[in-house]
């Protein structure tokens, strides 16, 4: 039950994109094809999980033991970033349109902050390392809803007459607005 | 001449022309988290510059040093350093501060920004020239947050800097607090800054064009 209300704590109510802004960077620039942002969404879910198993291994087996708490932010970097090259070169092996439709933005996943962002918040939230997974996977799963969302709605903003300075990044920063504000209506559920 | 031109054009050009989150629409997410008030921002901003410009510095010098291949993952190192230096000062000089912004101070290792830099600028030019860009891209990044964080606050809480600056019959308007209020003030904000480039290209081109005609009319 606990790991239930966890994972729909980071799946909706406190969804990692439109309440605590993590990802935002991918968020506006990989939300152009529905295919393309589902994707990314489910390779960093992919990345999200590992990392968290991984972090939570390094912190409470090596850093705490040791007190080496200070290195926690290079050590997580440092983790984080060999793992998303594991998975690039393993999609360029098993995928090619996939590959280039990710293009530039699986290695910005290492500088995507909702992977880093939520090892820190596992760690700073107490979480065990069941609950951690779950989080990881909540919060992936909702970071793909998001993006998925939004890459729905940019295709139809395509056909759409905005004004010229807005079209681009300032017309999904409203976008995203609206989408956060319907969010903040899942508030009350837990 | 052409010299001092090149760093002073390294120094201006984040401020405006390049400013990283206007124009190159890069670091978003502590941009649009910790803006809650105009001191976050401020405060986010100058601990992001303090880390760019350490950052360039070192990378800049060294440059040479690191094989192609493992750039990457060198910036990364040296930026999670200079990370590091910052949150351990702020939660020991500043606690509320560092409170405030929570998990955004180690986060400034994975924003864009900072890593942009470096593969872009400070890992192909000389020191002077990397840090004069780093300033200017940290000022630029002080102005939008210092903007973003006063009009939120001075909607949400009437105040900038916790100075009262609308009077009490103003409503807070609550969506301001809430993340929904910060995509809305910066697209808003981005929507006029591009508004504002289109209509001074507009005009750079009628200028070429009408000097154009006037010549063209007293040759004839």
């Amino acid at each position: 039950m606990e790991l239930l209300l966890i994972f729909i704590s980071a799946a909706i109510v406190n969804n990692f994109v439109l309440a605590y802004f993590l990802g935002i960077c991918p968020f506006i620039g990989v939300s152009n094809k529905v295919s393309s942002a589902f994707s990314m969404g489910m390779a960093t879910t992919f990345v999200m999980t590992i990392a968290s198993i991984v972090t939570w291994i390094i912190y409470y087996l090596i850093l705490q033991p040791f007190h080496l708490e200070y290195l926690q932010t290079v050590s997580f970097i440092l983790v984080i970033a060999s793992l998303v090259q594991f998975v690039e070169m393993f999609i360029k092996k098993v995928s090619r349109p996939l590959y280039r439709a990710l293009g530039i933005f699986l290695p910005l996943i290492t500088t995507n902050c909702a992977i880093m962002g939520l090892a820190l918040f596992s760690i700073t939230r107490e979480y065990n390392f069941y609950q951690g997974i779950i989080f990881a996977v909540g919060a992936g799963v909702g970071f793909t809803l998001a993006i998925s969302l939004m890459a729905g709605i940019r295709e139809e903003l395509e056909l759409a007459e905005i004004p010229g300075p807005f079209r681009g990044a300032p017309i999904t920063l409203i976008v995203a607005g609206i989408m956060a504000l319907a969010f903040s209506g899942f508030a009350g559920m837990i | 001449m052409k010299k001092q031109w090149t760093l002073t054009q390294d120094f201006l050009k984040g401020f405006w022309e390049q400013n990283p989150i206007f124009v190159q629409v890069l670091g978003m997410c502590p941009t649009l988290a910790v803006t809650v008030s105009a001191i976050n921002g401020i405060a986010m901003a100058l601990a992001t510059t303090f880390v760019l410009v350490c950052a360039s510095l070192l990378i800049s010098m060294i440059r040479k040093l690191i094989p192609t291949q493992v750039r990457i993952a060198s910036f990364i190192v040296v930026i999670a350093t200079f990370v590091t230096i910052v949150d351990l000062v702020m939660q020991a000089r500043f606690p509320g501060l560092s409170k405030a912004l929570g998990p955004f101070v180690p986060l400034i290792v994975v924003n864009c920004l900072v890593l942009g830099r470096q593969e872009a600028f400070a890992s192909k030019n000389n020191p002077l020239r990397s840090v004069l860009d780093a300033l200017g891209m940290g000022i630029g990044f002080l102005m939008a947050l210092f903007v973003l964080g006063s009009i939120r606050e001075l909607l949400a809480s009437r105040t900038i800097l916790g100075y009262q600056v609308l009077p009490d019959a103003f409503t807070p308007w609550l969506v301001m607090i809430l993340p929904a209020g910060a995509f809305l003030t910066l697209g808003l904000l981005m929507g006029t800054a591009n508004w504002n480039a289109m209509r001074q290209k507009r005009n750079a081109e009628q200028a070429v064009l009408d000097r154009y005609r006037k010549t063209t009319a007293s040759s004839v």
